[in-house]
Protein backbone atom coordinates (compact mmCIF):
# COMPACT_ATOMS: atom_id res chain seq x y z
CA UNK A 1 0.00 0.00 0.00
CA UNK A 2 1.40 3.38 -0.98
CA UNK A 3 1.71 6.30 1.32
CA UNK A 4 -0.81 8.32 -0.71
CA UNK A 5 -3.53 5.70 -0.32
CA UNK A 6 -2.90 5.51 3.40
CA UNK A 7 -3.25 9.23 3.76
CA UNK A 8 -6.44 9.33 1.79
CA UNK A 9 -7.91 6.65 4.01
CA UNK A 10 -6.93 8.47 7.12
CA UNK A 11 -8.48 11.67 5.87
CA UNK A 12 -11.71 9.89 4.99
CA UNK A 13 -11.84 8.24 8.39
CA UNK A 14 -11.20 11.57 10.03
CA UNK A 15 -14.05 13.20 8.09
CA UNK A 16 -16.31 10.31 8.99
CA UNK A 17 -15.54 10.79 12.68
CA UNK A 18 -16.26 14.50 12.37
CA UNK A 19 -19.57 13.85 10.65
CA UNK A 20 -20.56 11.28 13.25
CA UNK A 21 -19.77 13.70 16.04
CA UNK A 22 -22.04 16.27 14.41
CA UNK A 23 -19.30 18.70 13.49
CA UNK A 24 -20.01 18.59 9.78
CA UNK A 25 -23.45 20.05 9.31
CA UNK A 26 -25.35 20.63 6.12
CA UNK A 27 -26.28 24.24 6.71
CA UNK A 28 -24.28 27.28 7.66
CA UNK A 29 -27.22 28.61 9.69
CA UNK A 30 -26.53 25.85 12.19
CA UNK A 31 -23.18 27.36 13.08
CA UNK A 32 -24.43 29.61 15.87
CA UNK A 33 -25.79 26.79 17.98
CA UNK A 34 -23.88 26.56 21.24
CA UNK A 35 -23.19 22.83 21.33
CA UNK A 36 -21.04 23.00 24.48
CA UNK A 37 -23.78 24.68 26.49
CA UNK A 38 -26.52 22.35 25.25
CA UNK A 39 -24.40 19.23 25.82
CA UNK A 40 -23.55 20.20 29.40
CA UNK A 41 -24.54 17.52 31.88
CA UNK A 42 -24.16 19.55 35.06
CA UNK A 43 -25.41 22.95 36.07
CA UNK A 44 -21.84 24.21 36.61
CA UNK A 45 -20.81 23.14 33.11
CA UNK A 46 -23.90 24.68 31.55
CA UNK A 47 -23.44 27.98 33.38
CA UNK A 48 -19.76 28.03 32.48
CA UNK A 49 -20.52 27.38 28.81
CA UNK A 50 -22.99 30.25 28.87
CA UNK A 51 -20.31 32.46 30.40
CA UNK A 52 -22.38 32.93 33.53
CA UNK A 53 -20.13 31.48 36.26
CA UNK A 54 -22.07 31.94 39.48
CA UNK A 55 -25.05 34.17 38.70
CA UNK A 56 -26.46 36.37 41.47
CA UNK A 57 -29.95 35.54 42.64
CA UNK A 58 -32.24 38.40 41.79
CA UNK A 59 -35.80 39.27 42.73
CA UNK A 60 -36.04 41.02 39.37
CA UNK A 61 -35.91 37.67 37.60
CA UNK A 62 -39.01 35.50 37.73
CA UNK A 63 -39.93 31.98 36.73
CA UNK A 64 -43.65 32.08 36.07
CA UNK A 65 -45.11 28.57 36.03
CA UNK A 66 -47.61 26.53 37.99
CA UNK A 67 -46.27 24.61 41.02
CA UNK A 68 -47.39 21.28 39.63
CA UNK A 69 -47.17 20.10 36.04
CA UNK A 70 -49.35 17.11 35.33
CA UNK A 71 -47.61 16.28 32.09
CA UNK A 72 -43.82 16.63 32.06
CA UNK A 73 -43.82 16.57 28.26
CA UNK A 74 -45.50 19.97 28.12
CA UNK A 75 -44.66 22.39 30.94
CA UNK A 76 -45.49 26.01 30.17
CA UNK A 77 -42.85 28.35 31.59
CA UNK A 78 -42.65 32.10 31.35
CA UNK A 79 -39.26 33.70 31.95
CA UNK A 80 -39.47 37.32 33.06
CA UNK A 81 -36.74 39.86 33.68
CA UNK A 82 -37.40 43.31 35.10
CA UNK A 83 -33.74 44.28 34.76
CA UNK A 84 -32.89 47.06 32.31
CA UNK A 85 -30.88 46.10 29.23
CA UNK A 86 -31.74 42.43 29.39
CA UNK A 87 -29.91 40.91 26.42
CA UNK A 88 -30.37 37.22 26.96
CA UNK A 89 -32.71 34.88 28.79
CA UNK A 90 -31.98 31.18 29.27
CA UNK A 91 -34.14 28.43 30.75
CA UNK A 92 -32.39 25.55 32.51
CA UNK A 93 -33.91 22.44 34.07
CA UNK A 94 -31.72 21.12 36.89
CA UNK A 95 -32.69 17.46 36.67
CA UNK A 96 -32.98 17.03 32.92
CA UNK A 97 -30.19 15.01 31.23
CA UNK A 98 -29.10 18.25 29.58
CA UNK A 99 -29.80 21.26 31.74
CA UNK A 100 -30.11 23.94 29.09
CA UNK A 101 -33.51 24.00 27.39
CA UNK A 102 -33.39 27.31 25.58
CA UNK A 103 -31.50 30.56 25.25
CA UNK A 104 -33.23 33.63 23.85
CA UNK A 105 -31.31 36.62 22.53
CA UNK A 106 -33.48 39.69 22.59
CA UNK A 107 -33.44 42.70 20.33
CA UNK A 108 -33.30 46.17 21.93
CA UNK A 109 -37.08 46.66 21.64
CA UNK A 110 -38.02 43.18 22.80
CA UNK A 111 -39.63 43.06 26.24
CA UNK A 112 -37.85 40.47 28.45
CA UNK A 113 -40.86 38.22 28.93
CA UNK A 114 -40.65 34.95 27.05
CA UNK A 115 -43.07 32.05 27.19
CA UNK A 116 -42.19 28.55 26.01
CA UNK A 117 -43.17 24.98 26.76
CA UNK A 118 -40.51 22.63 28.03
CA UNK A 119 -40.09 18.93 28.78
CA UNK A 120 -39.22 17.82 32.30
CA UNK A 121 -38.14 14.27 33.15
CA UNK A 122 -39.00 14.66 36.82
CA UNK A 123 -39.74 17.16 39.55
CA UNK A 124 -36.96 19.71 39.40
CA UNK A 125 -35.87 23.25 39.93
CA UNK A 126 -36.25 25.35 36.81
CA UNK A 127 -33.78 28.20 36.56
CA UNK A 128 -34.16 31.35 34.54
CA UNK A 129 -30.80 32.93 33.79
CA UNK A 130 -30.72 36.53 32.63
CA UNK A 131 -27.87 38.50 31.13
CA UNK A 132 -28.39 42.22 31.63
CA UNK A 133 -25.74 44.91 31.12
CA UNK A 134 -23.18 42.14 30.73
CA UNK A 135 -23.92 40.60 34.15
CA UNK A 136 -25.77 37.41 35.00
CA UNK A 137 -28.72 37.05 37.34
CA UNK A 138 -30.89 34.06 38.10
CA UNK A 139 -34.00 32.81 39.82
CA UNK A 140 -35.29 29.28 40.36
CA UNK A 141 -38.62 27.66 41.04
CA UNK A 142 -39.40 24.06 41.78
CA UNK A 143 -41.98 22.52 39.48
CA UNK A 144 -43.44 19.19 40.55
CA UNK A 145 -43.98 16.75 37.72
CA UNK A 146 -46.58 14.01 38.05
CA UNK A 147 -45.75 12.27 34.77
CA UNK A 148 -42.23 12.53 33.30
CA UNK A 149 -41.77 13.83 29.79
CA UNK A 150 -38.47 12.39 28.69
CA UNK A 151 -38.91 8.61 28.82
CA UNK A 152 -40.28 6.41 26.09
CA UNK B 1 -39.58 21.25 4.95
CA UNK B 2 -41.88 20.98 7.92
CA UNK B 3 -45.51 21.92 8.27
CA UNK B 4 -46.52 25.60 8.44
CA UNK B 5 -46.23 27.55 11.66
CA UNK B 6 -49.15 29.38 13.15
CA UNK B 7 -48.18 32.95 13.87
CA UNK B 8 -50.43 35.45 15.60
CA UNK B 9 -49.26 38.98 16.19
CA UNK B 10 -51.34 41.79 17.61
CA UNK B 11 -50.44 45.39 18.41
CA UNK B 12 -52.00 47.10 21.40
CA UNK B 13 -50.94 50.22 23.32
CA UNK B 14 -47.58 50.39 21.56
CA UNK B 15 -46.66 46.77 22.22
CA UNK B 16 -46.81 43.92 19.73
CA UNK B 17 -47.39 40.47 21.13
CA UNK B 18 -46.12 37.64 18.94
CA UNK B 19 -47.27 34.06 19.47
CA UNK B 20 -45.84 31.23 17.43
CA UNK B 21 -46.89 27.60 17.27
CA UNK B 22 -44.46 25.41 15.35
CA UNK B 23 -45.08 21.93 14.07
CA UNK B 24 -42.14 19.70 14.92
CA UNK B 25 -41.51 16.34 16.57
CA UNK B 26 -38.73 17.63 18.87
CA UNK B 27 -37.32 14.14 19.38
CA UNK B 28 -34.86 14.14 22.29
CA UNK B 29 -32.55 11.34 21.17
CA UNK B 30 -33.18 9.57 24.49
CA UNK B 31 -36.30 7.62 23.67
CA UNK B 32 -36.23 4.07 22.37
CA UNK B 33 -38.61 2.45 19.91
CA UNK B 34 -40.32 -0.92 20.44
CA UNK B 35 -37.13 -2.78 19.42
CA UNK B 36 -34.98 -0.91 21.91
CA UNK B 37 -33.27 1.14 19.21
CA UNK B 38 -32.58 4.73 20.20
CA UNK B 39 -34.67 7.17 18.17
CA UNK B 40 -32.20 9.78 16.89
CA UNK B 41 -32.50 13.33 18.14
CA UNK B 42 -34.46 15.61 15.84
CA UNK B 43 -35.28 19.05 17.10
CA UNK B 44 -35.45 22.70 16.13
CA UNK B 45 -32.32 24.37 17.43
CA UNK B 46 -32.38 27.86 16.00
CA UNK B 47 -35.14 30.38 15.63
CA UNK B 48 -35.06 33.90 14.25
CA UNK B 49 -38.04 36.23 14.54
CA UNK B 50 -38.28 39.52 12.69
CA UNK B 51 -40.75 42.34 13.05
CA UNK B 52 -40.92 44.74 10.11
CA UNK B 53 -37.61 43.36 8.81
CA UNK B 54 -35.76 43.89 12.11
CA UNK B 55 -34.57 40.90 14.14
CA UNK B 56 -36.32 41.02 17.50
CA UNK B 57 -35.50 37.57 18.82
CA UNK B 58 -32.96 34.87 18.13
CA UNK B 59 -33.27 31.68 20.09
CA UNK B 60 -31.23 28.53 20.49
CA UNK B 61 -33.13 25.47 21.64
CA UNK B 62 -32.17 22.08 22.95
CA UNK B 63 -34.24 18.91 22.74
CA UNK B 64 -36.05 19.65 25.99
CA UNK B 65 -38.42 22.03 24.27
CA UNK B 66 -41.82 20.36 23.95
CA UNK B 67 -43.14 18.74 20.78
CA UNK B 68 -44.90 21.28 18.55
CA UNK B 69 -43.14 24.17 20.25
CA UNK B 70 -44.94 27.27 21.42
CA UNK B 71 -43.17 30.58 21.80
CA UNK B 72 -44.62 33.91 22.90
CA UNK B 73 -42.98 37.27 23.49
CA UNK B 74 -43.63 40.99 23.25
CA UNK B 75 -41.90 43.78 21.38
CA UNK B 76 -42.17 47.54 21.89
CA UNK B 77 -43.53 49.27 18.82
CA UNK B 78 -45.03 47.65 15.77
CA UNK B 79 -48.36 48.44 14.20
CA UNK B 80 -51.14 46.74 12.33
CA UNK B 81 -49.93 45.63 8.91
CA UNK B 82 -46.29 45.17 9.94
CA UNK B 83 -44.81 41.91 8.79
CA UNK B 84 -43.70 39.24 11.25
CA UNK B 85 -41.33 36.64 9.86
CA UNK B 86 -40.18 33.55 11.74
CA UNK B 87 -37.53 31.06 10.61
CA UNK B 88 -36.51 27.83 12.28
CA UNK B 89 -33.64 25.46 11.54
CA UNK B 90 -33.52 21.95 12.94
CA UNK B 91 -30.53 19.72 13.73
CA UNK B 92 -30.97 17.88 10.42
CA UNK B 93 -30.55 21.15 8.55
CA UNK B 94 -34.21 21.40 7.61
CA UNK B 95 -35.58 24.92 7.72
CA UNK B 96 -38.85 26.74 7.36
CA UNK B 97 -39.93 30.38 7.24
CA UNK B 98 -43.46 31.67 7.71
CA UNK B 99 -44.88 35.15 7.75
CA UNK B 100 -47.89 36.89 9.18
CA UNK B 101 -49.16 40.45 9.41
CA UNK B 102 -49.64 42.24 12.73
CA UNK B 103 -53.32 42.85 13.49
Amino acid sequence: MTQAVMERRQVLTFLGVLAAAGFVVPQAAFANWDKTAFDAKTMDEALKALGAGAPANSGDVQVVASDIAENGAVVPVQAVSKLPNTERIAILVEKNPNMLAAAFDLGPDTIPEVTARIKMGQTSNVMVLVKADGKFYAASKEIKVTLGGCGG
Amino acid sequence: MGNPMKIRASAKDGVTEIKILMSHEMETGQRKDANGTVIPAWFINEITAKLDGKTVMQAQWGPSISKNPYLAFKVKGGKAGDKVSVTWVDNKGDTRTDEAAVT
